[in-house]
């Protein structure tokens, strides 16, 4: 690790603030995505602002037909949470499969959709949902909020400070985890809702996460599992690496969506 | 009278201490004036080193010294050694390249060490490093098993990369019996390379004493005796008497904890060069690079066989990577390790057994959790179940025609070892019956019905431990004899301490030996103290590794207890006014039979040490040390089955039953032995399904360089093992005990690659059977089968 300043403040402001001082300030959320980076020197930055005293990125409200999420809760407040359980059960299953028990008590909502790994979970909780992202400056849709590869639309000094999915009709997440780091080998949102039908998938786009327009094309007419074709992108567009080769990868994005979707309509 | 304690299940004495955070580990101890040092490791696979700017980064902050290969060869530190000639088949030894702590010339691997910053804190050596500025000279890498002898060279003493070329088995034998086989089953299989990774990182910890000019390590040693040797024959020439190694608790070693690395020689040349006391303590990411590996081996196997299925010959051509330098152990481990296992549990008349040992640009590779034997056993189970496929004959029934049976014994294989004793049909009879065989059929439709392939695979597997007896492994290139020494001190107030060669880093050696111990002088587990891991301490000994601990260090123990109590029984004659053959002793009590006296032998350590009335012209103390050199190895061998569910839409795995029925022999505590058991499923079962080291083969980067690419196997990828004990005790040694530390690393990558083949119904699969391997092989095989309807 190399020396940074840190702070905590108690306000967004004061956040805002301290965002825009010195060389390259960063912000601090749960820690799990930052902290390993930052020991293991593959960044540096002048200032940590940590925004885990800022009680109003926390909490969880249904409003309405929109669940809103604060930036700063937890994978496993998610996972817990009677009123996500309640009104998108799929996110709660999905929060639940994020790395091991410390990792979820300590990484929030707001780290894992700012970080975009090509790999994480919640970009495909996003985009499969048609979430909105609220951050100190603006709203951004989910389908223009993931750019690329640990790309989001954030700009310097923008802050998350909430996430609002839109409560579906159905909703199903299945993720096939990577043998050794368990992150999404291939995952597969599905819903139909307000927002349509919607495939989103993880874990196997060269540019993160993306929505199978072929799949969801193929739904719109008939949402069963047997219609779900396989997956309309290019190999081209996927990832190859030791532990999947883009044709088994583009194999499971079928395989998971079909499961989904069984789930979904059972 | 107290209960006795060998056989019984006792919770182990040093477990309070270790999992609540009271272990002392080397990281734990702290020195006065203690500095940091920091590894310049290479970014590149293969490159000349041609220049070292160490200005910037001697002016940083806090930093006492930056040196390279060039500094420590100036004061004349020498190669670290590799301790095991093998001769090749030209008569000739292997290339014994040297292999510095720091590389001077040229760096051999991404992670070879090419220079060392020493500062006040871990922090600013390492921001120094960053300012050191090398000029490197890229060379090509050569990283591929397959096309190693055609790359680039990477010694000078290696032409072709080759280490040797070694031979076991007459190859005019080999042909003869080929051309008059009925059947011949043969193979191509990779044994792949492995990570040991054991729970703590190596540490080293050196410190100088201007004083007496003597020098303490402590080091993460699985055997702090050899590691002295070692440095002071070989490397630095500082007198025995000067070096004092210690290995205190150790968390975890598998054996990659064996060797003298680098680091911990850097260190102890730093710590008088700048004159601290100076610190390593390995990351995670270091242990990726630098640890020594395990396995990687490229394989073809081809059994002969006769129409009735009977073993006629067993040829096997193999290439072992040996990485960028010779480990100290490393050359044996492809060939006296390997070869001489090579017979299995079969009456195979003739084996013929050719090693390639190449160079690479990567990291070394030494002995691993059954280091050779796993590697046997695998080929062996492997080409065994192909060939029953081949010739339409059921895999068990193959294997009871072939094997040795009781009566046969002792059995002289044709690769050197001859077996003192097994019983191969009654571990597999209880395997069997432990996983209800005969209703594998039924099972496996239930799983046809929902979709799933259902498979059964069994190993049998026999190993060698016990390492080892020093005159046969002389004859095999030895450097070194594999006795272990004990000594027993019996205090005045009737404790013991036990002091051992051996070195427990897990294994729960104090309640074992402590069992032993207790019962041989009927004292209270409590009162025997085991001293171990300390050169000042303990008479010189050959460490931990090769299941040899009980087997030779328990019997060294029994040993020196023996000599205790025979001495005692003279104090106790005296004591009892009776002749020494009129007494008797058993469990802690010298008596007169047919009378009333009798007298503890903790009151006969008592006289012993206060020796105002006692047996003229005796010595007085109670305290005694013995050598015990094995007369043969050990040979644990069982049965293992693994039965396996496969989903063929994803290629996902689950093993949902795995019996293992293992003869280790006389079992001390059956509770010890079953985590023994468990961890070594536990590694064998990565190998075989999760684990394998990858760098990238064009660049050398490792790309499997962190826990999030290398799949370390998780809890919940297993099932409840069911752990099962045949005994045929070992006839040569006191404790009648063979081994048990790596039987579940040799067993379980053949028993699980069996069952994954017999559940795709295909000949082989090769490791790790990642779930895209098992998807591809089932879709493969499926489009095969529909090809046939
Ligand atoms: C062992 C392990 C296993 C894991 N497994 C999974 C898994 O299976 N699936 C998965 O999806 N993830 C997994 N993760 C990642 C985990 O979900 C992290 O929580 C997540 O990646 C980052 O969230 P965080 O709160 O820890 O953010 P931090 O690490 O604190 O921050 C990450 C980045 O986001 C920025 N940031 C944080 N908060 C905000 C905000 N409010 N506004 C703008 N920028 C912000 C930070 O500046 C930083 O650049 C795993 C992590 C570990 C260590």
């Amino acid at each position: 690790m190399y020396n940074f300043t840190y702070s905590n403040p108690e306000m967004l402001s004061d956040a805002e603030h301290l965002l825009g001082t010195g060389e390259s300030p960063t912000l601090l959320a749960g820690g799990q995505t930052l902290l390993p980076t930052l020991k293991l020197r593959l960044a540096q930055h002048s200032s940590l602002v940590d925004l885990g005293r800022i009680v109003a990125l926390k909490g969880i409200v249904a409003e309405g037909s929109c669940l809103r999420i604060g930036a700063m809760t937890t994978h496993w407040e998610v996972a817990s949470s009677a009123t996500v359980a309640a009104a998108i059960p799929a996110l709660s299953q999905l929060a639940g499969m994020i790395g091991d028990p410390q990792v979820r008590h300590r990484g929030t909502i707001g780290g894992s959709v700012a970080n975009n790994d090509p790999s994480a979970d919640y970009p495909a909780g996003c985009l499969g949902l048609g979430a909105t992202i609220h951050t100190n400056r603006r709203d951004i849709s989910a389908d223009d909020f993931f750019v690329g590869m640990f790309e989001t639309a954030l700009e310097n000094g923008e802050i998350i400070t909430a996430l609002s999915f839109p409560v579906p009709e159905v909703a199903t997440y299945v993720k096939y985890p990577n043998p050794a780091s368990r992150y999404a080998l291939v995952g597969v949102m599905v819903s139909k809702g307000v927002s349509g039908i919607r495939v989103a998938v993880t874990g196997a786009g060269n540019a993160g996460v993306f929505r199978d327009t072929a799949i969801e094309a193929a739904l719109q007419k008939n949402f069963v599992a047997d219609a779900v074709p396989e997956s309309g992108v290019s190999e081209d567009t996927l990832m190859s690496d030791m532990h999947a080769a883009a044709d088994y990868r583009k194999h499971l994005i079928a395989v998971m969506a079909r499961r989904a979707v069984a789930a979904a309509t059972s | 009278m107290t209960e006795l304690l060998v056989g019984k299940s006792m919770k182990r004495k040093e477990d309070q201490r270790l999992l609540t955070g009271r272990g002392r580990y080397v990281d734990d101890i702290r020195r006065p004036g203690e500095s940091h040092a920091y590894f310049v490791r290479s970014p590149h696979a293969h490159a000349e080193i041609r220049s070292v700017k160490k200005d910037a980064a001697l002016a940083s902050p806090g930093v006492l010294g930056v040196f390279t290969g060039k500094d420590i060869q100036r004061d004349n530190w020498g190669s670290i050694p590799c301790g095991w000639v093998v001769t090749d088949r030209y008569g000739k030894p292997h290339k014994a390249v040297p292999h510095y702590a720091l590389t001077p010339d040229k760096a051999r691997y991404v992670g070879d060490h090419v220079a060392v910053v020493v500062a006040e804190t871990y922090a600013q050596a390492r921001d120094a490093a960053e300012l050191i500025e090398i000029d490197y000279h890229e060379l090509p890498p050569v990283i591929d098993l397959a096309t190693a002898m055609s790359g680039a060279q990477i010694h000078d003493l290696a032409p072709q990369n080759l280490c040797y070329d070694w031979e076991l088995g007459e190859q005019a034998e080999i042909d003869a019996v080929f051309a008059r086989a009925h059947h011949v089953a043969s193979l191509d299989l990779v044994n792949n390379r492995l990570a040991p990774s054991p729970m703590e990182p190596r540490a080293a910890l050196a410190e100088y004493d201007p004083a007496q000019e003597s020098y303490t390590l402590w080091s993460t040693s699985q055997n702090p005796h050899m590691l002295r040797w070692m440095l002071s024959e070989n490397v630095s020439g500082i007198p025995e008497t000067k070096l004092r190694v210690i290995s205190p608790d150790v968390g975890g070693g598998f054996g990659m904890k064996i060797y003298c690395y680098p680091e911990e020689t850097t260190c102890l040349w730093l710590s008088k060069q700048v004159g601290r006391p100076v610190r390593w303590t390995g990351d995670r990411s270091e242990s990726f690079l630098a640890d020594a590996h395990g396995r990687d081996h490229r394989t073809r196997v081809e059994l002969a066989l006769d129409d009735k299925g009977i073993f006629l010959g067993l040829k096997v051509d193999t290439v072992a990577n040996m990485g960028a330098y010779l480990s100290n152990y490393a050359t044996s481990i492809p060939t006296y390790f390997y070869a001489t296992l090579l017979a299995g549990c079969y009456k195979t008349p003739v084996i013929h057994c050719d090693v390639k040992a190449v160079f690479t640009n990567t990291s070394p590779v030494d002995a691993y959790r059954g280091a050779g034997r796993p590697e046997a056993a695998y080929l062996i189970e492997r080409i065994i179940d192909v060939a029953a496929m081949e010739m339409g004959v059921d895999p068990i029934e193959l294997r009871r025609r072939n094997f040795i049976k009781p009566a046969d014994f002792p059995y002289q294989t044709p690769v050197h070892l001859i077996y003192d004793i097994g019983d191969y049909d009654a571990s597999l009879d209880e395997a069997l019956r432990m996983i209800d065989y005969a209703g594998f059929p039924a099972r496996k439709a239930e799983s046809k019905s929902r979709g799933k392939l259902r498979g059964i695979g069994v190993a049998c597997y026999i190993e060698a431990c016990g390492v080892a007896p020093s005159q046969l492994i002389g004859k095999m290139g030895a450097g070194a004899g594999l006795w272990e020494s004990a000594q027993v001190r019996f205090n005045v107030t009737g404790t013991a301490f036990v002091l051992t060669g051996t070195h427990g880093h897990g294994q729960g050696h104090e309640t074992t030996f402590g069992q032993i111990v207790a019962d041989m002088f009927g004292i209270p587990i409590e009162h025997v103290e085991l001293v171990h891991g300390d050169t000042s301490q303990v008479p010189m000994g050959m460490g931990t590794y090769g299941s040899r601990s009980l087997a030779v260090g328990g019997s060294a123990i029994v040993r020196a207890a023996e000599k205790v109590i025979a001495k005692g029984h003279k104090i106790a004659a005296h004591m009892l006014e009776a002749a020494e053959n009129d007494v008797e002793y058993a469990r802690g009590w010298y008596s007169v039979p047919g009378t009333n006296r009798k007298v503890k032998l903790t009151d006969v350590a008592k006289k012993a040490y206060i020796p105002v009335d006692y047996p003229v012209g005796l010595e007085p103390g109670l305290d005694e040390t013995a050598f015990y050199d094995p007369a043969n190895f050990t040979y644990p061998a069982g049965a293992h089955i693994a039965e396996v569910e496969i989903d063929p839409e994803t290629g996902t795995l689950k093993i949902v039953d795995w019996v293992a029925v293992d003869d280790f022999g006389k079992v001390i505590n059956p509770m010890i032995v079953e985590g023994q058991i468990h961890g070594g499923l536990a590694q064998g079962i990565g190998q075989a399904i999760l684990e394998n080291v990858v760098y990238d083969s064009e660049t050398g980067q490792l790309l499997s360089g962190s826990f999030m690419d290398y799949a370390m196997p998780r809890a919940d990828d297993f099932p409840n093992f069911k752990v099962g004990y045949t005994e045929t005790p070992c006839t040569h040694n006191p404790l009648g005990a063979k081994g048990a530390g790596e039987a579940g690393a040799i067993a379980s990558p053949p028993a699980l690659i069996n069952a994954i083949s017999n559940a795709l119904g295909i000949r082989h699969i090769d490791m790790p059977a990642t779930p895209q391997r098992i998807w591809r092989a089932a879709r493969a095989a499926g489009a095969a089968d529909a090809q046939k309807e």
